[in-house]
């Protein structure tokens, strides 16, 4: 098995989709969470196969796009100084602060640069003794423990710090139900997070709201699958948590990846662009490791404004409206002039709409 | 222009770099040969019709699998020059090299460059060398350009593609890119995954050689596949409808890409080559092309449109979505 074209074979994805006309009689308004969902269903068109009283709303799971302004504002300014270099996962440098971006101020001359793994920041460290090398510590629990290990790494380098504004996603998912804002009849989990957190992080949601949840695998037939063992759990009435994509999650998730998560970080509340303040749903890092913490290491002081008037993004995260309700959207809001991060992000929902002709597309 | 300063991304091939040549280069250059914006531009001398092109290369790892930055500094000269269908002959090169550069890995460079040329049946026939201050310049820049002759009766321009032509790929999509980011970022991938870097001109010559109406003909270097097929749409005014399942990308790649969140149509690439070619004529001009060594996994994987004037691609599942120009720079996912 290559775990690639076998889960996009289009006869079992026929099969697939007869058995979820067949089995789905009632409007159902599923919730993929994580915006890597949000764009694998776009790339491979689910969408306009599904039958129409089968709706998918896009979630907040895209750690780029729920960052609020203040904290890359914070990051901006930490990076103008001149002993800094700050280091950064992709997307970030594209995204609108208040007044400025991280990809602008690198052509302004700030030392920001591109990684993809945290131990490159590490490397950067020491490589470069004498500045302070500042890792922008953002994703979810994906990647949360990779800057855990970067951190328990990182004895006598005394030069390497994070800001870290990593987010939890089951906490936000109860936001969701808790405002109610938006009809949510199952959710479509997501799946890189879940191999680190396992399904029991999830069983809350159906016990104390009754709403099924199916952990997915990001190919065709893993989210049509998915969908379908959703359908299946509404219909039954017995909703609970299943494991989709069996061949990466278990139940009790990655042990020691949790523990090191678990050593570094402590849970806090923190804001999320979109949804306010969301409690117990970020990560600070312990006092145990506040040597590395770049936010008390740092003293900046920020002006952060609102998120420009008129952008969507907020409620796009939330699920309450659709890219294409935005007056901002492919038309003064272009991935190429994004006036929101949702536009930035390869994982963001109104570039998802945007690069795969949402709007501009019948089909 | 959107931004008061220079950003990567306008060096990425995708929408930054071509607002700048539209809003800056070509308001101030304009003419009615550069306003083609082919990669090349054909000069006419009398009888003569010469060819004329030129490129720069700044890559970082100057090394990596498959290939080097003299191989590239050649390839792509050359290949720019087959694009429009001639025969590349002469290049110039101009190195810019920063102090402290190790003699042995220029020699390396050099070395490559002439292999290459021999390869390719072109001479380097003047040349130009700076050194800058130490952290001025990365190694090494090097620029070529080139020329060429553009036979009679061959008539090779992005603007030609019509409704009904057929869009052939001469090789797998995104290894170049792909092998460069694995040497750059110390990624190792149990399949190795090396650069296909090549020069095109034999394989170009090849399918001249069975058909006088190949349509355009163009290499998906920065953008990849997906931003060349959205330029060539632009300049015949046509849109391009292509089948997902015919683009041939290997398995390595397709798994690196997947990993890291890429997808491989927006993935650089140095030795393939994309034809427009009437219909009727591509079964033959697809049969010459697997016959060279730099063909052999050439595919036909779509056809041009005259509605919607878009790139679309039909998915596994059968559906259709549009394949966008690239924008900004291309980064992996995050999360």
């Amino acid at each position: 098995m290559k775990h690639l074209d076998e889960y996009r074979n289009p006869e079992l994805a026929k099969k697939i989709i007869s058995s979820i006309k067949a089995e789905s009689d009632q409007e159902m308004r599923l919730m993929e969470v994580c915006g890597t969902h949000t764009v694998a269903i776009f790339r491979s068109g689910i969408k306009n196969i599904l039958p129409d009283n089968i709706s998918l709303i896009s979630g907040p799971g895209c750690p780029v796009c729920v960052t609020p302004n203040q904290e890359i504002d914070m990051a901006i300014e930490i990076a103008k100084s001149d002993d800094v270099i700050l280091t950064t996962f992709g997307d970030m440098i594209r995204v609108p602060g208040s007044f400025s971006s991280l990809e602008k101020e690198r052509a302004n001359g700030a030392d920001i640069r591109v990684i993809y793994s945290s131990l490159d920041a590490l490397n950067i460290a020491r490589q470069n003794p004498d500045k302070k090398v500042v890792l922008l510590g953002i994703g979810f629990e994906t990647t949360s423990p990779t800057i855990a290990g970067a951190i328990l790494s990182a004895k006598n380098v005394n030069n390497f710090f994070v800001l870290s504004s990593h987010k939890l996603i089951p906490p936000a998912m109860k936001m969701l139900l808790e405002v109610g804002e938006v009809k949510i009849d199952g959710f479509i989990c997501p799946g890189h997070v879940s191999t680190i957190i396992g399904s029991k992080a999830y069983e809350f949601i159906p016990q104390e709201y009754g709403v099924p949840c199916v952990i997915a695998g990001f190919e065709p037939l893993d989210i049509l699958q998915s969908i379908l063992m959703l359908i299946k759990q509404i219909k039954e009435g017995n909703p609970r948590v299943e494991i989709g994509y069996k061949r990466a999650v278990r139940p009790e998730g990655n042990t020691t990846a949790l523990n090191i998560l678990n050593e570094v970080f402590e849970v806090c509340d923190t804001r999320w662009r979109g949804l306010g303040v969301v409690p117990l749903s970020g990560l600070a890092i312990s006092d145990k490791y506040s040597q590395y913490d770049a936010r008390k290491i740092f003293d900046v002081k920020v002006e952060s404004e609102n998120e420009p008037k008129g952008c969507l993004c907020g409620e796009v995260l939330r699920g309450i409206k659709i890219p294409l309700e935005c007056n901002f959207f492919a038309k003064s809001c272009t991935p190429d002039n994004p006036i929101g991060p949702c536009m930035v992000s390869s994982e963001g929902t109104c570039s998802a709409y945007f690069k795969y002709g949402g709007d501009r597309l019948e089909c | 222009m959107k931004n008061d300063k220079i950003l990567l991304s306008h060096g990425s091939g995708g929408k930054a770099s071509h607002e700048l040549i539209n809003d800056l280069f070509l308001p101030a250059f304009s003419n009615p040969i550069l306003d083609q914006l082919n990669d090349q531009a054909v000069l006419q001398f009398g009888d003569v019709r010469i060819a004329y092109t030129t490129d720069s290369y700044i890559i970082d790892p100057i090394f990596f699998p498959g290939g080097d930055i003299g191989k590239l500094a050649v390839c792509g000269t050359v290949n720019d020059l087959a694009m429009c269908g001639a025969r590349p002959l002469y290049l110039s090169t101009g190195f810019i090299i920063e102090e402290g550069l190790s003699i042995d890995d220029l020699q390396k460079i050099i070395s490559s460059m002439q292999k290459t040329a021999d390869e390719a049946g072109v001479k380097i026939v003047t040349g130009d060398t700076k050194v800058a201050n130490k952290g001025h310049v990365d190694k090494i820049f090097i620029n070529t350009s080139g020329i060429g002759i553009v036979g009679n009766n061959v008539n090779i321009s992005g603007s030609n593609a019509k409704e009904g032509d057929i869009v052939i790929v001469s090789g797998t999509i995104g290894n170049h890119g792909i092998s460069v980011l694995s040497k750059r970022e110390g990624l190792e991938f149990d399949a190795p995954i090396v650069s296909d870097c090549a020069p095109l001109n034999s394989l170009v010559m090849d399918m001249l050689s069975v058909s006088k109406n190949i349509k355009c003909l163009r290499d998906p270097t920065r953008g990849g596949l997906a931003t060349t097929l959205n330029e060539l749409a632009m300049q015949s005014n046509v849109g391009i409808m292509i089948d997902e399942a015919n683009i041939p990308i290997n398995d390595a790649v397709r798994g690196a890409c997947e990993l890291l969140g890429y997808d491989p149509l927006y993935v650089a690439n140095e030795g393939v080559l994309v034809s427009i070619v009437p219909a009727d004529e591509a079964p033959n001009i697809l049969a010459k092309m697997i016959e060279n060594k730099y063909g052999q996994d050439a595919q036909i994987i779509g056809e041009v449109i005259a509605e919607p004037k878009k790139v679309l691609l039909k998915t596994a599942l059968s559906t259709t979505r549009i394949v966008d120009m690239l924008a900004g720079e291309l980064l992996p996912r995050i999360c």
